[in-house]
């Protein structure tokens, strides 16, 4: 049931909203771009929130690498230079695990703040937030790499394997970074409070990451540990980039050691069947 | 059907949650061009019914048509048409307020060139222009309102719904935002006000619906809602209490009704219909009766007094969501 709308002077022409599939396609395209490069901008207007999220993973390259590093055994090498060629696939991990914090900060400020409100009530695709959250991040992400690449390489890491063997390696990285980024856009709905959410993510995140392969050998751990840290998401595509940047490491005889490429595979996929629908339900649900 | 040049109509609303009803069955029906206020204490329902008719929230039962179409069918149509300024300044605080308006102005889908021209004329209308490049979280609360208010505009809105504009701003900045909604109505906009203060809906709204528990409980225009509330208070304090029983005579005589007496401030109050026929009259009648007045005035009934009338309990009152 269509009325006349009311009739204005001077009235500017509506774009009008789009009506077939292929329309609604090209605008869920259009405006998923828009707000990438809206999320992409925040990175060059305040690109003191990515050198903070540098800082730690540099200082624990540093911290690890040469403090403790030479003291460090790991499984086909001894001492500080065998320690950060182990040490720097764990901190790329790493840093894709504390862009957690970052994704879900940014929805919870939308969220938090109206600025969702006001993008449901404009005739935005519904899917434009989340997609444009995504791939801000995956970008966000490329450009982290790129920097801990070159940090690695300065620290005296390096790939082993060609170069092909490495792209591959930095595309396992990213998808756990996709399925990260998904868990945060679930988190920052969740709890639609940017302060909330770092007190929820950082102290959750360290755990994680000492409870896995990123610092130390899970051979060299005690029984039960070593099987947590061995079957934990990070440690598969830790074991997976380590394998392929030909970095020392593998070790231990376990189904997950030896299959380790397969879970890096796995394992972001299963946290992206599940934090994606949860994601969209929360999203659906702000309407109530 | 719709009667012609409704811009907004609402029927039966009901909206919720668990055990709380929320929205109790709001009417509305909003003449186009014109500002109606909706007027409420907090929890009232009034951002509820604001957020059902901008397409944010599922309403249970009712049905609500916006600028000319069904908000629950056609929510796309309706979302082109209508503009929502909420009580938070819903701006990206990291973005300049030109990329602000940019970035909403390409989600309207307009053109980027569009986008962009629009942007400046609305930085230059809302007097931010030497405030474009900043971010948003550099401006003070009164940039951001307006900044905010700004991205509502950007496709001329046939529907404007504003939801406590002004709540936390300074005189000068409300004064603002007054402005450009009245220039906006003069443009044909129609604006869907609520607000807490009566002096708000007083300046801005032709009609007025107050609303409480998820019910309009009156509407009218503000001349109407006060007549109903009494109209002006002529107030007399005394200076001695046993003249109290003196004045509520002269007070209750001139007024419309009998008087109401506070002995602990000496006080004697009664709405008058004439405020200034009933204040010299009453001044005169004391001097007459020989009462010592300590002070004397006419004022308006407060917002408190009209919800005491009209809902039965007072605007700081706790009211379940």
């Amino acid at each position: 049931m269509t009325t006349e709308a009311p009739v204005r002077p001077g009235h500017r022409a509506h774009p009008a909203p789009a009506a077939t599939p292929s329309a609604r396609l090209r605008w869920a395209v259009a405006d998923g771009w828009v707000m990438t490069k809206r999320n992409m901008a925040h990175v060059v207007r305040a690109p003191e929130e990515v050198i903070i999220y540098f800082t730690l993973p540099i200082m624990f390259v540093l911290v690890f690498g040469y403090v403790f590093g030479s003291g460090m055994s790991v499984p086909g090498g001894d001492g500080g230079d065998a320690y950060r060629e182990f040490l720097l696939p764990g901190v790329f991990v790493m840093t894709m695990l504390y862009g957690l914090g970052a994704t879900a900060t940014g929805i919870a400020m939308d969220v938090g703040r109206g600025v969702v409100d006001r993008f449901r009530s404009m005739p935005v695709a519904r899917s434009a937030l989340v997609t444009g959250r995504s791939l801000a991040d995956l970008f966000r992400a490329l450009l982290e790499m790129a920097t801990l690449l070159v940090c690695g390489l300065l620290v005296g890491w390096q790939w082993h394997d060609g170069v092909g063997n490495a792209i591959l390696a930095v595309a396992l990285i990213l998808l756990l970074r996709a399925a990260i980024t998904w868990a945060g856009i679930f988190l920052g709905m969740l709890v639609p409070n940017p302060d909330t959410v770092s007190v929820i993510v950082f102290p959750a995140a360290f755990p994680l990451t000492a409870l896995s392969n990123v610092f130390v050998a899970p051979e060299l751990m005690p029984g039960w540990l070593s099987a947590v840290a061995q079957w934990n998401p990070l440690s598969s595509t830790v074991a997976a980039a380590r394998e392929l940047f030909g970095n020392p490491g593998l070790g231990g005889d376990s189904w997950a050691a030896d299959n380790a490429i397969l879970l890096a595979v796995a394992w972001p996929l299963l946290l992206l069947s599940v934090f994606v629908p949860l994601a969209v339900r929360r999203y659906q649900r702000l309407s109530r | 059907m719709i009667p012609d040049g409704i811009a907004v109509l609402a029927e039966g609303l009901r909206k919720r949650y668990g055990a709380a009803e929320a929205l109790a069955g709001v009417d509305l029906s909003v003449p186009a061009g014109t500002v109606h206020g909706l007027l409420g204490p907090n929890g009232a329902g009034k951002t509820t019914t604001v957020r059902a008719l901008a397409t944010l929230l599922r309403f249970d039962a009712g049905r609500a048509h916006v600028a000319g179409f069904d908000v629950v069918e056609q929510p796309d149509e309706v979302r082109a048409r209508i503009g929502l300024t909420g009580q938070y300044a819903a701006v990206d605080e990291v973005l300049s307020g030109r990329q602000n308006l940019v970035m909403f102005g390409q989600l309207f889908h307009l053109g980027i060139r569009d986008a962009r021209r629009r942007a400046d004329e609305l930085l230059e209308q809302f007097d931010l222009t030497d405030a474009a490049g900043k971010s948003a979280a550099q401006y003070s609360g009164g940039m951001r309102r307006r900044l905010d208010l700004a991205a509502s505009l950007i496709l001329q809105p046939d529907v404007l719904f504003l939801d406590e504009p002004t709540t936390g701003l300074d005189p000068r900045s409300r004064n603002g935002v007054w402005d450009a909604v009245r220039a906006l109505v003069a443009d044909g906009t129609t604006v869907l006000l609520t607000t807490q203060y009566l002096e708000e809906a007083d300046h801005l709204a032709e009609r007025i619906s107050v609303i409480d528990t998820g019910r309009v409980v009156a509407e009218g225009t503000s001349d109407e809602l006060k007549s109903r509330i009494g109209g002006d208070r002529v107030e007399v304090v005394v200076r001695d209490g046993a003249d109290l029983a003196a004045a509520a005579e002269v007070v209750g005589s001139v007024a419309a009704s009998a008087a109401d007496v506070d002995p602990d401030t000496r006080r004697v109050s009664a709405s008058v219909r004439e405020r200034v026929t009933a204040l010299g009259e009453v001044v005169q009648r004391l001097r007459e009766a020989g009462v010592v007045v300590e002070d004397i005035g006419v004022r308006r009934p407060t917002l408190d007094e009209a919800f005491l009338y009209l809902t039965g309990h007072r605007t700081d009152q706790e009211v379940p969501a």
